[in-house]
C-alpha cells in the first residue's frame, strides 16, 4: 500500500495506482476528456492535471502513479486556469455545432464546456477541414475531431484492425486512417466501436431513420420491422427507464407506437439460425475430412468482414448459415409475404440492431434471395430507434405491453442469449445435443463454459453421448480473436466449433447501442440477456413452434434445397 | 552630451542571447522523422526575422517563400506552388544583397532537390511521404534499436543484471558497446532542449560495471539448420548469437587467431580491456557457437565449399587492410601500418618505442588510436600529422583532447610529403607541405590547399600510416559476390546479396570501416533475415519489466560525465583509463532521462518493440 494525501486528507492506495483511478475510488472527481480507462491513459487533452506538493508544473492525474507521501491537490486557481485555456485551445479546434449534432446532450466535450463556464473562445476557431469517409456506415466528421486517440486506441487494442491512427507532422498532427484512404477503402470492420467510445460527434453512424420515416409514410408498402435481441437489454438506456418497466413487452408497444405494421423478433431466425447452424456443424462432422476445421459462426458481420480481409485462407470454415437479420429478410419477402398475400416487392424489412456493421451487411450483393430485392431493406441501430421514439414523442414508459406478432415474432431462451458473447455457441450446443441424442440436456448445463472475461479466449470439450468430444472456444473482440486465428494459423489451438464476436462482450456491447461515457455495459446488458433465457420457458431453438411451423409448411427440412437458397449464403461471393 | 557610449549588454539582449542558446539546442535535439517542408517552413521563419528589410528579395522573398510553404502543408498548394517556390528560391539566391537572404534561399533550393518528390505529394494530397513520428529519438538513432529508455530506467532502479538483459535483446555486446560506442543515440536526445544530451553510454558502462556475470538466455529447440559465419568480428558474432539462440546451428570462421575482430584488432585495450572483450566473448560463445580460428577462406576452405556445407552464410569479414600514403620513402624501415601496429597489439605483441620519436598520419580515431599508443609504448616524443584542422578531424573529440592531455603533439594543416630515410633505409624524419584550409569540398567538408610555405621537417624513427582501411574480398568476388569499387560488397539493405541466394553481408565489408555498433546493426539484421531464409520465425524478446517512470520537474542539471584516470598515470599503461560511474553519479544521471518511451508520444503508441 502507499501513503498519500489528497485535497488534504490521508489516504492509502494499492501500488501503481494513477491519481485519477485513486481520486475515484475517494469520491473525488477530475475532469477529463481523452482518458479511457486501460485503454486510453495518455495525457492528451491535460484537462486531469493536478497539483502535486514540491513539483513545478501540473502532473495529469490519469497517468501519474502514486508515490508514497505523494501530497496531491484537484483544485486549485492554478488548475482551474490550465483547465479552462486546454478546453478552449481543443474548442477552437472543434467546429462546435451542437444543436444539429447528433451527440447533442451526449457529448463530453459539451458536458466539460458547460461545466467549465465556457462563454467565448479567445482563439481563432480554426477546425480541421473535411474529407470525404465515403459511403460506408461509419461517418467521421473531422471538423469536430478532438484527437483523444481513443479511436485510434479502441481500434488497436480492442480491435486490432488498426483502422485509425495519428497521422501528419507537428502542429498539423490529424486523426485518419492509417494511410489516409476512405474509411470504406480499409479493413474497416464498420463494428463502431470507435463510435461509441469518441467523446464528441467526430466519429457516427450513419443515421438511416429518415428512410425508415419516408416508408412508414408509403401507403403502398408493409413495413415489417425485426429486432435483434441485444437491442432489449439496452434501448431503455435513452429514457432511464427502470428495469422493471423497460420490458420487451414495452418495447414491442413502442415499435407499433412508431407505426410499423408488423413487429417481429430476430429471435425468431435466431432460433432458425441454429437449426441451419446446428445441422451444417452436424453435417460437417459426419465428413470430418471434407471440411477444414473449427467451423465458425457467421452471424457477427464485423467478424465476417474481419475474417475476409485478414484471414481470407478461413472463409470455408465459416458456416454458410446467414445471420439471423438476413434470414428474417429472407423469410419476411418469402414465406411471411406469401403467407399473407403480400407482393414481396411491396413489403419493406426494417431491422433495429446493436450494430453498425448490420447496415454493410444488408447491403451486400449476395443478400437479395428472396423475391431479387434486398431481403433487409434498411438497417437501424439501437440509438435511431431511440431517435425516432423522441421524434414521435413516444414516452415508452406510459405504454401497455404488448407482444410480437405472430408469426415471425417467437424466440426461445436461446435464441435471446445471442446478443451476449457465448450464447451462439451455448444455443447451438443444447439442440445439437438434443440433436444427436435425441433427448435435451438440461438447459444450464453448458452454463460452466460461458467465457469469463480476462481471457482472450475460452475453451472447452463438451462431451455429447454419441458424437463424441467437440472442442469449442468462444471469443469476442477482434483484438483477441485475431489471438486466436493465429493460434489457429500456427497450429497451437485446435477446435471443432467456434464462435466470434467483433465487439467485446458480444452485441449487448455493439457498437449500435446507446453511448455512456466513461462505461463499459456489455457484461450488465448481457446479464439481462441471461437472465431473459432462464425466465423463458422454451429453452431450446428446436422447440420454437413456429419455426417448426416454417420448416414444415415451407422449408421442409433444415439444410433443404429450399432453406439452402433462402437461409445460406457464399461468403466468396 | 555623450560622444561615445561604452556597450552594456542589456538584460534584454542576455535573453535573446538565452532563447538562441535555447533554440539551437532545440534544433540539435530535433525528433528524427520530422516533415522536410515544414523544417524548411521553420527555417525561413527564422531566416526572415533576421531580415535587415532594405532590399527587396530578402524582406519580401522570404515571406514570400515561407507563404508558399504554408499553402503547400495546408493542402491549398499544386504543383505550380512548388514551380513559384523553386523560380523565387533561384531569384533570391542570385539577387539578395546579403547572406541572410542568399543563405535561406540556398536552403529552399537544396531541400528541392534533396525531397521534390514530398513537395510534390504535399501539392498533391497535402500529406508528408518522409515525415514519421518517432516516439524515441535515441532509440530511433540506434543501428540496433536497443531499448535505451528502458535500461536506463532499470539501472535508476539498481536492477543492472535486467538492463544487461533488456540490452542484449537487441545487441549481445553490452560491454563492448559500454566501453566504445559512438553514442548515435545521445545526438537528438530531447533532454538536450533542458541542458544537454544523457550520458547514455556511461549508464550502459556503470550497468556493466555493476550487474556481474549474467547467464545468457536459452536456445530454441534445434532446427537442424547450418549457418556460417564468415569473420568473427561484432557483426558476425551478433548475428551467431541471435542465430544461435533461434535454434540454428552456427560456425564462425576466423582468419585472426582471437575473435573480436576490429575490437581486438582495431581498438586499443586502454580504451577495451582485453579481459572485458574476452570475458563478453566467452558469454557470447556459452550459447553453443562452433568458432573456428585461424581460417583463411580462399586459401583454407573454398568458399563454394562453405556454400555447400551450410544452409545460409553471412559474410562479415570487415575492413583490415591498410591504405599506403602514395609518397617518396613509404617503404623505409619505421613506416608502419596503423592496422599492423593495432593488430600486432590484439595478439599481445607490444613494440617498444621507448626514447623513440613517433609520427603518426590521419585524424580519424585509428589515428588517436595510434597516437595514445604510440605514447604508452614509450615513445618520448608523438606528434600526429593531419592535413585539415582539429576541428575538421573525424576522431572523436574527447580522443584528439584525451591524446593531447596525454602529451601528444597534434600538427595541422600539414599534408605527407616525403619520407627521408637514412643510407640503411631507416627513416629519419617526415616531411610535410603546408596548408591552408580553403573551400569547402563536395562532401561539405573544407578542403586544404598548399600554401605558399617551405616545407616542413620533422625527424622521427617511427611513421604509424592511419588514413583508412580497405577491404580484401577477393576470395568471394572469385566466387560470385558481387563487389564495388575498394572491394565492398554489394549488399541490400537486408543484407541479402542480390543473385546469390542464401549468402548476406554486412558490417564493414558493405559499409565501409565505420563503428561497432553499425556493425552489430548488421549482425541483427541479418539473422532475421537469414531465420526467415531458412523459413522460420524466431522472436526474440527478453521479458523484463520496465519500471513505471516518475513524474517530475524538468529543472536543468548538468551531464554528468564519468572520470577519466589522470592524463600523467594513464599514459603509461594500457589499462582502461575511464573510470565508471559511481552509484551517486550513476543515479543523477539515470534521472535525468525524460523517459520518452512514456512522455511525449510514447505512452501513446509505444515507442517500446517488445519482440522481433
Amino acid at each position: 500500500m502507499v501513503n498519500f494525501t489528497l485535497n488534504g486528507k490521508a489516504l492509502q492506495t494499492t501500488e501503481g495506482t494513477t491519481i485519477l483511478r485513486a481520486a475515484e475510488e475517494n469520491g473525488v472527481a477530475i475532469p477529463h476528456l481523452c482518458y479511457l480507462k486501460e485503454i486510453n491513459e495518455i495525457g492528451a487533452c491535460r484537462l486531469c492535471v493536478v497539483e502535486i506538493e514540491g513539483m513545478d508544473r501540473l502532473a495529469p492525474a490519469c497517468n501519474t502513479v502514486i508515490t508514497e507521501g505523494m501530497v496531491i491537490r484537484t483544485e486549485s486557481p492554478r488548475i482551474l486556469a490550465a483547465r479552462k485555456v486546454n478546453l478552449q485551445l481543443l474548442l477552437s479546434r472543434h467546429r462546435t455545432a451542437c444543436t444539429s449534432c447528433v451527440r447533442n446532450g451526449n457529448c463530453t466535450l459539451q458536458t466539460l464546456s458547460k461545466q467549465f463556464n465556457i462563454r467565448e473562445i479567445r482563439y481563432d476557431l480554426k477546425p480541421e477541414k473535411n474529407a470525404s469517409s465515403g459511403a460506408c456506415p461509419i461517418v467521421r466528421d473531422a471538423s469536430k475531431c478532438v484527437q483523444c486517440m481513443r479511436c485510434v486506441q479502441v481500434c488497436d487494442k480492442i480491435q486490432g484492425v488498426h483502422v485509425w491512427d495519428a497521422v501528419g507532422s507537428g502542429s498539423r498532427s490529424v486523426v485518419d486512417t492509417a494511410d489516409r484512404r476512405p474509411v470504406a477503402e480499409t479493413n474497416c470492420t464498420y463494428c463502431g466501436q470507435c463510435v461509441t467510445h469518441c467523446p464528441t460527434g467526430a466519429l457516427t453512424a450513419r443515421d438511416d431513420t429518415d428512410k425508415v420515416f419516408a416508408a412508414l409514410a408509403n401507403p403502398e408498402l408493409t413495413t415489417v420491422i425485426q429486432v435483434a435481441p441485444a437491442v432489449r437489454s439496452a434501448w431503455s438506456e435513452e429514457f432511464g427507464l427502470d428495469t422493471d418497466v423497460a420490458t420487451v413487452g414495452r418495447m414491442v408497444a413502442a415499435l407499433k407506437a412508431i407505426g410499423f405494421d408488423y413487429v417481429f423478433d430476430t429471435n425468431f431466425t435466431a432460433d432458425l439460425t441454429i437449426m441451419e447452424e446446428g445441422s451444417e456443424l452436424l453435417a460437417r462432422l459426419k465428413e470430418a475430412d471434407k471440411h477444414s476445421w473449427p467451423m465458425f459462426t457467421s452471424c457477427c458481420p464485423g467478424w465476417v468482414r474481419f475474417l475476409k480481409t485478414q484471414y481470407p485462407a478461413f472463409i470455408p470454415n465459416l458456416s454458410t448459415a446467414k445471420s439471423p437479420q438476413q434470414m428474417f429478410g429472407a423469410v419476411a419477402k418469402s414465406y411471411f409475404a406469401e403467407k399473407k398475400g403480400l407482393d414481396p416487392h411491396k413489403v419493406f424489412v426494417v431491422s433495429i440492431m446493436p450494430c453498425s456493421a448490420k447496415k454493410a451487411e444488408c447491403e451486400l450483393p449476395a443478400m437479395k434471395d428472396a423475391c431479387g430485392d434486398k431481403d433487409v431493406d434498411v438497417v437501424l441501430t439501437t440509438r435511431e430507434f431511440c431517435r425516432m421514439l423522441a421524434q414521435l414523442n413516444i414516452a415508452p414508459a406510459k405504454l401497455e405491453e404488448t407482444a410480437f406478432d405472430s408469426p415471425l415474432g417467437s424466440g426461445t431462451g436461446a435464441a435471446v442469449i445471442f446478443g451476449a458473447t457465448g450464447g451462439v455457441m451455448e444455443a447451438a450446443l443444447r439442440s445439437a445435443y438434443a440433436l444427436v441424442t435425441g433427448k435435451n440436456p438440461d438447459a444450464d448445463a453448458f452454463a460452466p463454459y460461458r467465457p469469463v472475461p480476462g481471457k482472450a479466449w475460452k475453451e472447452s470439450e463438451i462431451q455429447i453421448p454419441g458424437a463424441g468430444p467437440l472442442k469449442i472456444a468462444v471469443a469476442s473482440g477482434l483484438a483477441n480473436t485475431r489471438k486466436l486465428m493465429d493460434a489457429l494459423q500456427n497450429g497451437t489451438a485446435k477446435y471443432d466449433f467456434v464462435e466470434i464476436m467483433a465487439c467485446p462482450g458480444g452485441c449487448a456491447g455493439g457498437g449500435g447501442q446507446p453511448i455512456h461515457e466513461g462505461q463499459e455495459l456489455a457484461a450488465y446488458r448481457g446479464k439481462k440477456l441471461w437472465k431473459l433465457d432462464s425466465d423463458s420457458l422454451v429453452r431450446f431453438s428446436h422447440e420454437n413452434t413456429d419455426v417448426q411451423a416454417l420448416y414444415q409448411e415451407y422449408l421442409e427440412a433444415p439444410l433443404s434445397e429450399k432453406a439452402h437458397h433462402l437461409l445460406h449464403t457464399d461468403h466468396n461471393a | 552630451m555623450k560622444r561615445l557610449e561604452l556597450k552594456t549588454p542589456l538584460q534584454l539582449q542576455k535573453t535573446l542571447d538565452q532563447l538562441s542558446d535555447g533554440m539551437q539546442r532545440r534544433l540539435v535535439a530535433s525528433p528524427p522523422g520530422l516533415c522536410p517542408v515544414e523544417t524548411v517552413l521553420n527555417y525561413l521563419t527564422l531566416a526572415r526575422s533576421e531580415s535587415c528589410g532594405k532590399c527587396a528579395p530578402c524582406r519580401i522573398g522570404l515571406a514570400a517563400m515561407a507563404d508558399l510553404l504554408e499553402k503547400l502543408l495546408d493542402g491549398e498548394g499544386n504543383a505550380d506552388t512548388v514551380a513559384l517556390l523553386e523560380e523565387t528560391a533561384a531569384s533570391v539566391a542570385n539577387s539578395a544583397d546579403c547572406a541572410i537572404g542568399i543563405e535561406a534561399a540556398k536552403a529552399v533550393q537544396m531541400s528541392l532537390a534533396a525531397f521534390r518528390d514530398d513537395y510534390l505529394e504535399h501539392a498533391a494530397t497535402a500529406h508528408c511521404l518522409v515525415g514519421k513520428k518517432e516516439a524515441l529519438p535515441c532509440r530511433a538513432l540506434c543501428p540496433a534499436d536497443v531499448d535505451i529508455p528502458g535500461y536506463i530506467a532499470l539501472v535508476r532502479e539498481g536492477r543492472n543484471a535486467d538492463a544487461i538483459r533488456l540490452i542484449r535483446k537487441d545487441n549481445p555486446f553490452p560491454v563492448a558497446c559500454a566501453y566504445i560506442c559512438e553514442h548515435p543515440c545521445e545526438s537528438h536526445c530531447r533532454r538536450t532542449m533542458v541542458d544537454d544530451a544523457v550520458n547514455i553510454r556511461a549508464l550502459k558502462r556503470y550497468a556493466v560495471s555493476q550487474a556481474g556475470e549474467v547467464p545468457q538466455p536459452s536456445c530454441a529447440p534445434s532446427t537442424g539448420k547450418k549457418v556460417a559465419v564468415i569473420g568473427g568480428g561484432p557483426g558476425g558474432l551478433t548475428a551467431a548469437y541471435f542465430l544461435t539462440l533461434m535454434g540454428h546451428k552456427v560456425t564462425v570462421f576466423e582468419k585472426r587467431r582471437q575473435l573480436g575482430g576490429m575490437m581486438r584488432y582495431g581498438i586499443p585495450s586502454y580504451r577495451f580491456p582485453r579481459e572485458v572483450l574476452d570475458g563478453e566473448l566467452k558469454s557470447i560463445l556459452s550459447l553453443g557457437i562452433e568458432i573456428k580460428t585461424g581460417v583463411d577462406i580462399g586459401r583454407d576452405i573454398s568458399f563454394a565449399d562453405i556454400r555447400k556445407d551450410f544452409d545460409a552464410v553471412f559474410l562479415a569479414i570487415g575492413a583490415h587492410t591498410d591504405r599506403k600514403l602514395g609518397i617518396d620513402g613509404e617503404g623505409s624501415e619505421g613506416v608502419i601500418s596503423a592496422v599492423k601496429l593495432l593488430r600486432g597489439i590484439g595478439d599481445g605483441e607490444y613494440p617498444d618505442f621507448t626514447g623513440k620519436r613517433v609520427v603518426v598520419v590521419g585524424g580519424g580515431n585509428v589515428a588517436m588510436d595510434c597516437t595514445r599508443s604510440a605514447v604508452r609504448l614509450g615513445a618520448e616524443k608523438v606528434t600526429c600529422v593531419y592535413r585539415r584542422r582539429i576541428e575538421d578531424m573525424t576522431a572523436q573529440h574527447e580522443e584528439v583532447d584525451g591524446a593531447i592531455a596525454e602529451g601528444a603533439e597534434v600538427m595541422t594543416l600539414a599534408a605527407p610529403l616525403k619520407v627521408e630515410a637514412d643510407e640503411n633505409g631507416k627513416v629519419v624524419a617526415f616531411w610535410a607541405k603546408p596548408q591552408m584550409i580553403g573551400e569547402f569540398d563536395k562532401g561539405g567538408r573544407p578542403a586544404p590547399k598548399d600554401a605558399a610555405e617551405e616545407p616542413i621537417r620533422i625527424p622521427c624513427d617511427i611513421i604509424l600510416v592511419a588514413i583508412g582501411q580497405g577491404i580484401d574480398s577477393k576470395a568471394f568476388e572469385t566466387d560470385g559476390v558481387p563487389c564495388g569499387r575498394g572491394g565492398w560488397i554489394k549488399a541490400a539493405d537486408d543484407t541479402a546479396i542480390k543473385g546469390v541466394d542464401g549468402v548476406f553481408a554486412g558490417g564493414d565489408v558493405v559499409t565501409g570501416p565505420a563503428t561497432v555498433i553499425r556493425a552489430i546493426a548488421a549482425g541483427k539484421v541479418a539473422a532475421a533475415n537469414i531465420d526467415a531464409y531458412l523459413g522460420f520465425h524466431h522472436e526474440i524478446s527478453a521479458d523484463v519489466e520496465i519500471p513505471t517512470p516518475r513524474f517530475a520537474d524538468l529543472r536543468p542539471h548538468g551531464r554528468v560525465n564519468p572520470a577519466e584516470r589522470p592524463a600523467d598515470e594513464r599514459k603509461k599503461d594500457f589499462a582502461c583509463m575511464e573510470c565508471p560511474y559511481t552509484a551517486e553519479a550513476a543515479l543523477e544521471e539515470a534521472s535525468r532521462c525524460l523517459r520518452c518511451d512514456f512522455f511525449g508520444f510514447g505512452n501513446f503508441k509505444g515507442g517500446r518493440k517488445e519482440r522481433w
